[in-house]
């Protein structure tokens, strides 16, 4: 593996025996999507975490920047009016 | 008749034990983490049915000698694997190419036996062949991938098969003692041929022309000078500290 490239890395999603959607597991480096997925059976489902893998090429996720953390998400919070704390919302609503 | 069957099941289980040992070899050494940890994970998958296959042949000895016993008190003439489990890792594509000629062999193999008419056999059968289903699905694809790979790949995994090939043909050999445990190998024979010309043909490898085959594994008559030195480090803890666990 000198002169060559790396296997692309590719982003692992398990759904769980009892969890509706898919989580975000880790990460692993795979030749392509088959290899991907065999090797996330062996990587992180071993236990039996799970009853579905999705994998994805990493390089296809458009991501955010940890560094405009600010201008992304600190105006919501001087925006009261946003944040619908006023209400009495009753207990078998649940979280909101 | 039920030295027989305790002969078979020592078939089944010193070639998952022997061939399980080799693959634990690679670990903390494999080419990258990803295949590091799916070789140990078939590793343990082989060593959990030599537990079981064991264990059955050491209850149908009727000598109490445990799975563990039978694992690490026997000399290399008592053991009945074949001789391309005994082969040498190699390079990554040697080890790749005895593990899907063996896996392509053991699926075909416990598929038949998941039918047994001995209850024992069929169940522990049908257990592993679920573990080989996926052992071999993942050692045919690398073999494609390599195969079909860079001409290094390619080369590294063509004198791989041309080194391999001549140890299949004892995989299909009937005597006696299958015949006791109502086995008959030669009977894979043809869809084992299919399978793998379709597998070579994807990777672009070439079968070699000649079906000369080492034999005497199986029956024990003569193993490769492999098995010895496996043993050797296999069995050293057990036999110089005995009875020793942890």
């Amino acid at each position: 593996m000198t002169d060559q490239q790396e296997w692309p890395l590719w982003e692992i999603f398990i759904r769980g025996q009892h969890g509706a959607s898919h989580r975000h597991v880790g990460s692993l480096h795979a030749p392509d999507a088959e290899m991907a997925i065999k090797h996330a059976r062996d990587v992180y489902t071993r236990r039996k975490e799970g009853v579905s893998i999705w994998a994805v090429p990493s390089a296809q996720i458009a991501a955010s920047s940890p560094s405009k953390k600010g201008p992304m998400y600190d105006p919501a919070e001087d925006k009261t009016y946003r944040h619908p704390t006023f209400f009495d919302i009753p207990k078998e609503v649940g979280p909101m | 008749m039920s030295d027989d069957v305790f002969e078979f099941l020592l078939r089944l289980g010193d070639n998952t034990l022997v061939l399980g040992h080799h693959l634990s070899e690679w670990c903390g050494k494999g080419p990258v983490l990803e295949e590091d940890i799916a070789l140990a994970n078939t590793a343990l998958d082989l060593i959990g049915q030599t537990q079981m296959w064991l264990g059955l042949a050491g209850e149908v000895e009727g000598k109490s000698r445990t799975a563990d016993d039978l694992a690490m008190l026997r000399d290399a003439w008592d053991f009945r694997c074949c001789l391309l489990v005994e082969q040498p890792n190699g390079d990554f594509g040697q080890t790749i190419m005895r593990q899907y000629l063996f896996d392509q062999w053991h699926l075909l193999a416990l598929t038949a036996l998941a039918q047994n008419p001995n209850n024992q056999i069929a169940a522990i059968a049908a257990k592993a062949a679920k573990e080989v289903t996926y052992h071999c699905e993942r050692s045919a694809e690398l073999i494609v991938g390599l195969g079909d790979g860079t001409p290094e790949s390619h080369a590294r995994m063509q004198s791989a098969l041309d080194l391999l090939y001549p140890y299949i043909g004892e995989l299909f050999e009937t005597d006696a003692t299958d015949s006791a445990a109502h086995f008959d190998p030669a009977s894979l024979r043809s869809a084992y041929d299919a399978g793998l010309a379709a597998t070579m043909a994807e990777a672009t490898l070439t079968l070699p022309d000649s079906r000369f085959a080492h034999k005497g594994g199986r029956t024990g008559a003569r193993h490769s000078e492999h098995l010895g030195h496996m043993l050797t480090e296999m069995q050293w803890l057990q036999r110089a500290y005995p009875g020793a666990t942890w």
